[in-house]
């Protein structure tokens, strides 16, 4: 068969890991160049006549340690890939729409206000939330419900460091997750009118708790860029994408499951749990396998492991429970 | 029309309709069909179908309105058969591309899936066009019976939009612009044939 050949190596895979090596020299390169002419001529506008985009990335460049809980043994998606094909409807339902429209996203100042049943509730400046914990550097695979994959190096730590911080109260059963939502910065929500806005996920504690769970802050060793949930989001990779809420402004402790945004759109096909799962398929097409993004159209197709392949850590959250039922 | 001129016109034709598949071709030859080159496929060859068929729709319906342009008749077999060749390619990806030439996976899509289900029947629709689309096919079969046939495209289209908007996500509404197009064609025939008809009777009546 032509298409699942999971052990061969396609050439584009090598260029996605050299794609980013040769984005990393450039980024060397540069902040040489800008050490050089720092002072008199201002090495922020050097890089910005040399390669803007490149420039606004290299400001924001972050400090991060290993992590025991990073995934090994697969080929990270290219940088390109991960930042220019998103699903970020306030910003436009195209793929393609969030990267060039989420620049007006405002991601300073930024407080996340953590409240609902907990014993301390807080409100976080982005910056105290960025020096609470090491960062982390963690690759984890990111799988989208419309079945398709990338494998994406995410930096930032556990949630459950910053759950631990506000105390919840034992009546707390669910965490529910709001994003930013501007209905002039974010205009192209329009595209999409049936959704209730702000975007609204969910996680049961035990989930939040997680250790997998990851309060995220950047990629590829850089703050996130706006079209992938900037200034902080969740990445949660034992489910389907829409659950890792991004650009998050408020997280509530409840004691009821909370509602939450494609679920409300359409239970059928958005359940709450949402955990990959080969074996339930979504009404309109199959769950069996996926599409790695950026590889060649015949070596795209891979399947789909149960749990995305986190099952040995997460399974237990889920004993007894019947996954067709509770998808 | 000058013999010239038609072959220009058909050469014109040809480039715009092969264009699609150039692209794509293209693409695929320098890596360069997007993130998702599977998705890439699938949406361009299912919308240069639909395109072109609601193209070849609206001959008819010019000509009766413009009688001078009743020349573009000749290009409707033409469009009619690039209309089948990218539903065919659609068709094409799927079977290889999502489901790796795996029966077992095709059979239970088609059972499960309306949006296939739908998708399928308009290509099995096309098909006989397709088949029947020579002039000697045209003589064997006469006129009537051709025509009679032939108006399977119908069906084609409307099947064919029909299965655009089942597989958007629900709140998507993309699919609207082609339909309000078909949607127009579609109703414009019986219109057209009333208008000739009355024509026709107040002539008589002089």
């Amino acid at each position: 068969m032509l298409i699942r050949k999971p052990n061969d190596i396609a050439s584009s895979e090598i260029t996605g890991k050299s794609d980013y090596d040769s984005y990393l020299n450039r980024r060397r390169f540069l902040k040489g160049v800008a050490a050089a002419g720092a002072g008199a001529l201002g090495a922020e506008k050097l890089g910005d006549i040399l390669e803007p985009r490149t420039r606004a990335q290299a400001a924001t460049k972050l400090q991060t340690v290993p992590s025991s809980l990073t995934t090994t043994g697969e080929t990270n998606t290219s940088f390109q890939d991960i930042t220019t094909y998103n699903n970020f409807y306030e910003f436009g339902v195209d793929k393609a729409a969030p990267a060039k429209n989420a620049g007006g996203l405002p991601t300073r100042p930024w407080t996340v206000k953590v409240t609902g049943l907990v014993a301390k509730p807080q409100t976080f400046d982005i910056d105290a939330l960025l020096k609470m914990r090491p960062l982390e550097d963690r690759v984890y695979r990111h799988r989208c419900v419309e079945a398709w994959s990338m494998v994406i190096p995410w930096v930032g730590y556990s949630l459950s460091e910053l759950i631990k911080q506000v105390q919840p109260l034992s009546t707390a059963k669910y965490v529910q997750f709001l994003s930013y939502f501007d209905s002039k910065v974010e205009k192209w929500w329009v595209e999409d009118p049936g959704i209730n806005w702000p975007y609204s996920e969910g996680l049961r504690m035990d989930e939040a708790m997680h250790p997998l769970t990851l309060l995220t802050f950047g990629l590829y060793g850089e703050v996130l860029p706006n079209q992938d949930g900037a200034p902080v989001r969740i990445v949660v990779p034992w489910k389907y994408g829409f659950k890792s809420a991004k650009s998050i402004v408020t997280i509530k402790f409840i004691d009821k499951m909370p509602a939450t945004t494609w679920n409300d759109q359409s239970s059928s096909e958005y359940g709450f749990y949402s955990n990959v799962n080969p074996n339930v398929d979504h009404p309109r097409w199959s769950q069996k396998t996926e599409r790695r993004i950026g590889l060649p159209f015949y070596a795209q197709r891979k399947a789909t492991l149960m749990f995305n392949g986190y099952g040995d850590q997460v399974a237990s959250l889920y004993k007894g429970m019947d996954l067709k039922k509770y998808f | 029309m000058k013999k010239s001129t038609l072959i220009f016109l058909k050469t014109l034709t040809w480039i715009a309709c092969l264009y699609c598949v150039a692209k794509l071709v293209y693409g695929a030859i320098t890596n360069n069909l997007g993130a998702d080159p599977t998705h890439t496929i699938t949406f361009a060859t299912g919308l240069a179908t639909i395109r072109i068929l609601t193209i070849s729709l609206a001959i008819t319906p010019i000509r009766q309105l413009f009688p001078r342009l009743s020349w573009l008749i000749k290009f409707r077999r033409l469009l009619g058969l690039f209309a089948f060749f990218y539903a065919s390619l659609h068709l094409l990806t799927w079977i290889a591309l999502y489901n790796g030439f795996d029966i077992n996976a095709m059979a239970a899509d088609f059972v499960k899936r309306r949006y296939i289900t739908m998708g399928i029947t308009a290509w099995l629709l096309l098909l006989p066009l397709a088949a029947t689309s020579t002039t000697w096919a045209i003589k064997k079969m006469g006129g009537k019976n051709w025509n009679r046939l032939h108006k399977l495209v119908y069906l084609a289209a409307v099947a064919g939009v029909i299965h655009y908007w089942w597989q958007v996500k629900p709140g998507v509404i993309t699919p609207i612009t082609i339909t309000v197009i078909l949607g127009v064609l579609l109703l414009a025939r019986p219109i057209l044939d009333w208008r000739q008809k009355q024509r026709n009777k107040s002539r008589l009546a002089a």
